[in-house]
């Protein structure tokens, strides 16, 4: 297969797209986003509980049906934000939007850093086609953020 | 018989490269077909010599553009075997089918206002009758139905009080006789597809029209997928509408045309209103044009629809029959070519009877946007996703799919291209997983 695959699906997109970090339903949360993809109809329902303070992420997870890029993403996503501040996992949902994009432009090298495992969809970036499977995910962290915090 | 080869050197986008030069292999003709030089070159010659606003101005240009436009409507006529005054230029089939429905919507409208008013008087007595539809009147379709087939009459049994009913699908994707009996007294129109946009399954229309016709029920067709795949026979199918697009048809984006029996058209209210369908306007009341003219509002895309004729006329030239033995071995090549690929499941009947090369399936465990994208990075073009038709996968138990669909220039090479594909979807995300940590991601030299 031609390199092109390769650098797309990288061996971590494919391990994740697997093995699913966060994907199960929250009992307990403050906030839920319901996010789809109407060109493939590829869907995600996002929940999220944040701790005492709304400060921080305690916990999130996730269901929904969709390729290995948006299912990847999403596990990506949750291990990024777990536990992190709110603040935080905005950041890093604005530096993956960046990425996504960037279409081969190099981002800063510390907010590459920052991304960890989410940096291997740069790829993604060169087929504008599959960006909204990479950013279903964090569009619905973004909104289930907001209607959490408005909870709290 | 057909030579696809030779069809093929006829168009001249399916002689590029795609992905870094690979040969393109374009398997989405269900999707939008591609354009011969001969309809390219009917465009621009329209442009180049022909252009004026038609059916107004006494120009010589504006009597050449008129008498071109009009000419296409005759052709695009006896193509589907209607007359020139029972077809209706729209922009798309959608639009068709839209036209239609608001027409039985201000009938509607019109019937459940106070007798004797403006709002009841701006439809004819005749029509509110015909096309009045109220609650206790049912609107059937079928599971197998393009949204542009469904959505519409949802719309309108929700504004009219009717309910809608529908036509059950099988496991293999047909529409299931099984289920034809939801066609009862109630029934006032029965909107339902020529062909699945999915599985390919062709209705039997026939059976279909005579249950609608013993009660009394109107027949609207979305013939979208046939018309450029098989000869269609609107007045031997004996439906009171259809819509269609031309550019599945090898011709023009922006438009299509909505086929209704003289007799009905007479009455349907407009849909659009504005210039160039009225007789007399005064500050308070207008009086409509005949029809084809009373649903053609505003300025219309004549130079596409001259494109149109040179789309019959190409197709025409071929032969319908031809296109149809050709699309069927196209077909038997491709369900051939699938079985041999493990794990792959065709939607849709297994055989080439009363089915069209539209072919969708799934590969077990990777995601049809998988599958779309390595077979693309393999020069090969398929559709991915619902195809604009949701409920017949849930029916069929799938939230999408992958969709290979032949035209008149698809060849056997293109088949074994796709296959080969797909064999390579297959290699590609089966490999075993490696430690996650060895991946470099950023470092992918990119």
């Amino acid at each position: 297969m031609a390199d092109a695959m390769e650098q797309l699906y990288q061996q971590v997109i494919l391990d994740h797209a697997r093995t699913r970090q966060g994907e199960g339903e929250l009992a307990e949360f403050g906030g839920e986003s319901f996010q789809i993809n109407p060109t493939c109809g590829d869907q995600v329902t996002l929940r999220v509980q944040l701790d005492a303070t709304g400060g921080f992420i305690e916990n999130l997870g996730w269901t929904g049906q969709g390729c290995s890029i948006s299912q990847a993403s999403l596990s990506v996503m949750h291990e990024l934000v777990a536990g992190q501040s709110v603040q935080r996992a905005q950041e890093l949902g604005g530096y993956f939007s960046e990425l996504m994009a960037a279409r081969g432009k190099e981002l800063e090298p510390a907010r590459i850093e920052a991304l960890e495992d989410a940096s291997a969809f740069t790829g993604v970036a060169r087929y504008p086609a599959r960006i909204k499977c990479a950013l279903l995910g964090w569009m619905a962290l973004r909104d289930a953020l907001v209607q959490a915090q408005a909870r709290a | 018989m057909l030579n696809p080869d030779t069809v093929k050197a006829d168009f001249p986008l399916l002689g590029r490269t795609v992905r870094g030069g690979k040969p393109l292999v374009y398997l989405d003709s269900g999707a939008t077909a591609q354009k011969p030089q001969q309809v390219i070159d009917a465009e621009l010659q329209f442009y180049s010599r022909t252009n004026a606003a038609v059916h107004r101005g006494a120009h010589q240009i504006a009597e050449e553009a008129t008498e071109a436009y009009e000419a296409s409507r005759t052709a695009v006529a006896e193509f589907v075997g209607a007359a020139e005054d029972e077809i209706v230029w729209t922009k798309n089939a959608t639009e068709a089918l839209n036209l239609v429905a608001y027409g039985f919507l201000n009938a509607s409208l019109a019937a459940a206002s106070t007798p004797g008013t403006a709002a009841a008087e701006s439809v004819s007595a005749a029509a509110r009758e015909r096309y009045g539809l109220r609650a206790g009147d049912e609107i059937v379709v079928s599971e197998a139905e393009h949204h542009a087939n469904l959505v519409p009459w949802q719309q309108l049994a929700a504004k009219t009080g009717a309910t809608l009913r529908w036509i059950g699908v099988t496991e293999d994707g047909r529409l299931d006789p099984e289920t034809f009996a939801v066609i009862t007294e109630r029934t006032r129109v029965l909107a339902i597809t020529h062909a699945s946009n999915v599985t390919g399954a062709i209705t039997d229309v026939p059976a279909l029209v005579a249950r609608a016709r013993r009660v009394g029920a109107f027949v609207v067709l979305d013939a979208c997928q046939t018309a450029a795949h098989m000869p269609v026979n609107l007045r031997e199918l004996d439906v009171d509408f259809a819509a269609f697009s031309a550019h599945k048809m090898v011709g023009p984006t922006g438009v299509g045309a909505l086929f209704g029996k003289r007799e009905l058209l007479e009455d349907l209210p407009p849909f659009l209103t504005g210039g160039s369908m009225v007789e007399v306007v005064t500050m308070d009341s207008t009086s409509f044009m005949p029809p084809p003219q009373r649903f053609e509002a505003g300025t219309q895309m004549v130079a596409q629809a001259v494109g149109f004729h040179a789309a019959v006329d190409y197709l025409s030239q071929l032969g319908m029959d031809q296109v149809a033995a050709h699309e069927k071995q196209m077909t038997q090549l491709l369900l051939d070519g699938i079985s041999t690929v493990p794990g792959v499941r065709v939607l849709g009947p297994q055989d080439t009877e009363n089915r069209l090369a539209v072919v969708a399936f799934e590969v077990d465990s990777v995601h049809p946007h998988d599958v779309g994208q390595v077979l693309d990075d393999a020069g090969v073009a398929v559709r991915v996703g619902h195809h604009c038709a949701q409920p017949i996968h849930r029916r069929l138990g799938v939230h999408a799919s992958a969709r290979a669909s032949a035209g008149v220039y698809t060849t056997e090479a293109d088949v074994e291209a796709f296959i080969a594909g797909l064999h390579e979807v297959r290699r590609f995300f089966a490999q075993p997983t490696r430690i996650s940590g060895e991946a470099s991601p950023a470092a992918g030299g990119m």
